[in-house]
């Protein structure tokens, strides 16, 4: 009758088996693991609803999810619930079950197994880098590689250790390492001797350049809707996403115009309004600019997207298509999404600036036009233009 | 184990073997507080690995946080009974914890329900269940997380549907029926072919003939899959059967709760008030921590909306003893089972005493209280009791096509399933079965209806 106690003999100083595991924890975890996997699954329909545009410098977002339940078969909801409880109360008497009237400090009823379980809310934090991965694989879109410019890049990296070098390379922990193995074998030797120092080595490696500048032109006229910036704010922010992919460095560059045209920072760039018609050439121009002073396209890969509703000025026309025929010879690629609202047929009447971009795809140019009506169409945008891109390459 | 309560639980052992307890040696362990709460959320002290437990693992960990729930202690019937204590525990708590869990070895080794499967399961089954979680990790290694996950969400997912009156180990069907003339008829149509006024039963079916499968509705689902699935592999029908085992395992457990809990209650004062040998403050406080576990409300409210089990166990066999005696109690404790318990005493007097109530929902967040009938109240509180409280679900035939038709008893239950659920279950179902599955209930209206997968 005494087993328990030889049961739990040197209980005091020895870890138990039980503590060697974790299984709660690391169910959960795979509980998790599930549900990224179940997010994955709807990636598009989750981040259509999620305000992550705003900055993209934040690598993680919380997306709300429920806990995945288990299902079990289970009875309809009974219109009337009804149940037995203790307390004195007679019969009429209305009560409120607002709170659970479960959370008693109940004893531990280990032996029962607990069957059914709630489903609430909890936020998991998803890396930005993961969604777009899971996106791409998502979406099948094509792993490109960075086109390398002719320069190419100095850099110093760290590479060795010598036994010379200047004070600020000491590498401590190095040469402490050094001083312990060489007194392993020196009985009584100094705590250091100068052979016992390590310098970090820097060696100037040449790497070719993967550099790319984004720009990013948007219509502001006062046809454009509030609709179609958020439509073109959003693919601007997945292209832009993708290209980060490939590229090491990426510069942006805000171009926002209507008969004439500015360049913005990022944060003012889609709060940008303003009045009056649309010039497209302008926004070309500004571009061209904009490229001859900073980025010399042998440095660069040079990515423009331009999104409008469409209606330019007819005396713009050739202009426009002059200065995209410049853009497209230096350019990766330029991108066109023409904005309309929801209910509109693609099959309706052509707009002009629609006309130049398919002639210039036509021509052969790395250029591709997008329409965009809904957020859907941003994803298919994304992936027509990843697709176009890569098919380019292959040609080339 | 302390000292001092180790020399305690001596002596509560000795007071207890006095007082006519008769158990199993326990093995006590005073374990870290993480660790009740695994064993507690997994029911086993080691248990298979599912995603489902860490969801439960979760909740239970943020009642932990928020003070909700304390858990005490955890047993687990067996010979010898393991009893794991948490070592945040006071003493005097242990020790109100020690002679409790006493009260629950008694009733598990002289309880016919508990004897029965323990019987069945064996009486080792703690070491049992690691060994099945070990069999698992191994098919994890060999055929990957996604597939065994599959059959574990389909096992785990029908882990209330067992036969407890056909046993763990029970033969599969016979190919062809026997001829009427060798059937003996079974003890219970003898007794039955005897009573005034009924004819002898007569063969339903032609005599030998083919089986059909199942020749009976079936509501062992776990049993029936792992038997009969037309596809599933050895190390499939490995991890049902486990998953069945430790069903048989838990049922006495579940359905005998209330008068569980109770009699341990019982038995912890009473062993608590014999023990002259523990200093007063202590008893004082473990009184306290007795007063906090069996009572009726949760913190300062005066009115539950669900009964305490320890609660009202406790209550019942006080009555029983006080009415009927100690060794009537005794015999209760071996032959009944919840049902048993309440419906035969659960008195009028005593359900007064105690102000249970029945009450109905009007509209979300408010109930009223009903006119009181003490065998409607008896049946709520047994209500969600049959079958592990899941719906009645059997299987009633295989379609030559190798279709698994499921038949829903909604007249048992009163009404249909849920069905976003039940299409959910299904597809579990479905991917071990491999064939179709379908599934008829009603739907909200009543109408019949069949969902599939």
């Amino acid at each position: 009758m005494n087993d328990q106690q030889t049961g739990s003999k040197g209980d005091h100083n020895e870890i138990g088996w039980y503590g060697l595991f974790s299984r709660g924890a690391k169910d959960w975890l795979r509980h998790n693991e599930k549900v990224r996997e179940a997010v994955k699954h709807h990636l598009p329909e989750i981040i259509s609803d999620m305000n992550m545009h705003g900055d993209s410098s934040q690598r993680t977002v919380r997306v709300p999810v429920r806990f995945l339940e288990h299902y079990r078969f289970a009875l309809q909801k009974e219109k009337q619930g009804q149940g037995v409880g203790q307390g004195d109360t007679k019969p009429g008497n209305i009560l409120r079950t607002g709170e659970s009237s479960q959370g008693r400090g109940e004893k531990g009823k280990g032996e029962g197994t607990g069957f059914g379980e709630g489903s609430p809310e909890f936020l998991i934090e998803l890396k930005v880098d993961d969604i777009i991965d899971w996106f791409w694989e998502e979406l099948n879109l094509p792993n490109l590689k960075a086109k390398t410019g002719s320069v190419k890049d100095d850099e110093y990296t760290r590479e060795g250790w010598n036994k010379q070098g200047v004070r600020a390379r000491l590498d401590r922990r190095r040469t402490l390492k050094e001083a312990v193995k060489r007194r392993a074998v020196q009985t009584d030797g100094p705590a250091f001797i100068n052979e016992d120092l390590r310098y970090r080595q820097l060696v100037k490696h040449q790497r070719p350049t993967t550099q790319a500048v984004v720009f990013a032109m948007l219509d502001v006229s006062s046809s454009m809707t509030e609709h179609d910036r958020k439509l073109a704010k959003s693919f601007f922010f997945w292209a832009l996403q993708g290209l980060r992919r490939q590229y090491g460095q990426i510069e942006t560059v805000f171009i926002a115009h209507t008969i004439s045209a500015w360049e913005f920072s990022e944060e003012d760039f889609f709060q940008v309004r303003a009045q009056g018609g649309t010039i497209a050439s302008v926004a070309f121009n500004k571009a061209t600019e904009i490229i001859d002073e900073r980025f010399t396209p042998d440095n660069y890969n040079i990515y423009l997207f331009y999104a409008s509703d469409g209606e330019n000025f007819p005396q713009d026309r050739y202009p426009a298509m002059e200065c995209l025929e410049k853009l497209s010879s230096i350019a990766n690629f330029i991108g066109y999404l023409e904005t309309s609202p929801e209910g509109l047929s693609l099959m309706g009447p052509i707009t002009g600036t629609n006309q130049i971009f398919r002639h210039l795809i036509e021509k052969g140019r790395a250029v591709g036009a997008f329409p965009l009506r809904v957020q859907d169409d941003v994803w298919q945008a994304i992936r027509g233009f990843f697709q176009r891109q890569a098919s380019i390459e292959e040609d080339r | 184990m302390p000292d001092t309560l180790k020399s305690y639980s001596g002596k509560l052992e000795k007071l207890a073997a006095d007082q006519g307890l008769d158990y199993f040696p326990v093995k006590f362990e005073l374990v870290p507080s993480n660790f009740m709460m695994e064993v507690a959320v997994y029911g086993l002290p080691v248990r298979m690995p599912h995603w489902s437990f860490g969801v439960r693992y979760i909740h239970q960990l943020v009642q932990h946080r928020m003070g909700h729930s304390h858990l005490f202690e955890v047993v687990f019937p067996g010979n010898p009974g393991r009893a794991f204590m948490s070592d945040t525990n006071s003493l005097a708590e242990n020790t109100l914890v020690t002679a409790h869990v006493l009260g629950h070895a008694d009733f598990s080794k002289n309880n016919l329900l508990f004897h029965n499967s323990q019987e069945q399961v064996g009486f080792h089954f703690v070491e049992q269940a690691a060994s099945h979680a070990h069999n698992i990790s191994d098919a994890l290694d060999i055929y990957g997380q996604a597939r065994v996950e599959t059959v574990l969400d389909a096992a785990l997912a029908l882990e209330q549907y067992i036969d407890i009156h056909m046993g763990l180990h029970r033969p599969l069907f016979p190919d062809y029926e026997k001829p009427r003339e060798e059937q003996e008829p079974s003890p219970f149509f003898k007794r039955f072919d005897a009573l005034a006024d009924e004819k002898p039963q007569k063969a339903r079916r032609r005599t030998g003939s083919k089986t059909p499968i199942p020749p009976h509705p079936e509501t062992d689902l776990l049993w029936f899959i792992a038997h009969y699935g037309p596809e599933l592999e050895g190390w499939e029908r490995d991890i049902f059967l486990s998953v069945r085992q430790e069903s048989f395992y838990f049922y006495p457990v579940f359905a005998c709760q209330i008068m569980n809990e109770g009699w341990a209650c019982l038995w912890h004062t009473t062993l608590l008030r014999e023990a002259d040998f523990l200093p007063n403050d202590l008893f004082l406080d473990a009184m306290k921590t007795h007063s906090d576990v069996v009572r009726p409300f949760a913190g300062d409210r005066q009115i539950a909306l669900s009964l305490n089990p320890y609660h009202l166990g406790f209550a019942i066999w006080n009555n029983i003893i006080q009415e009927m005696g100690m060794n009537k109690a005794r015999e209760i404790m071996r032959q009944d089972d919840d049902f048993g318990f309440i419906r035969n005493y659960l008195t009028e007097d005593l359900a007064n005493e105690l102000n249970l109530f029945q009450y109905k929902q009007i509209r979300k967040g408010e109930c009223e209280v009903v006119e009181q009938n003490l065998d409607t109240l008896k049946e709520g509180i047994l209500t969600d009791k049959f079958n592990f409280g899941a719906p009645s679900i059997h299987v009633k035939s295989i379609l030559s096509d190798g279709t698994l038709s499921l038949y829903h008893d909604h007249k048992i239950d009163n009404r249909g399933l849920d069905l976003v659920r039940t299409e959910k279950v299904l597809s579990y179902i479905h991917s071990v079965w491999r064939r179709p599955v379908k599934l008829q209930t009603v739907n909200d209206r009543g109408h019949a209806i069949t969902c599939s997968a």
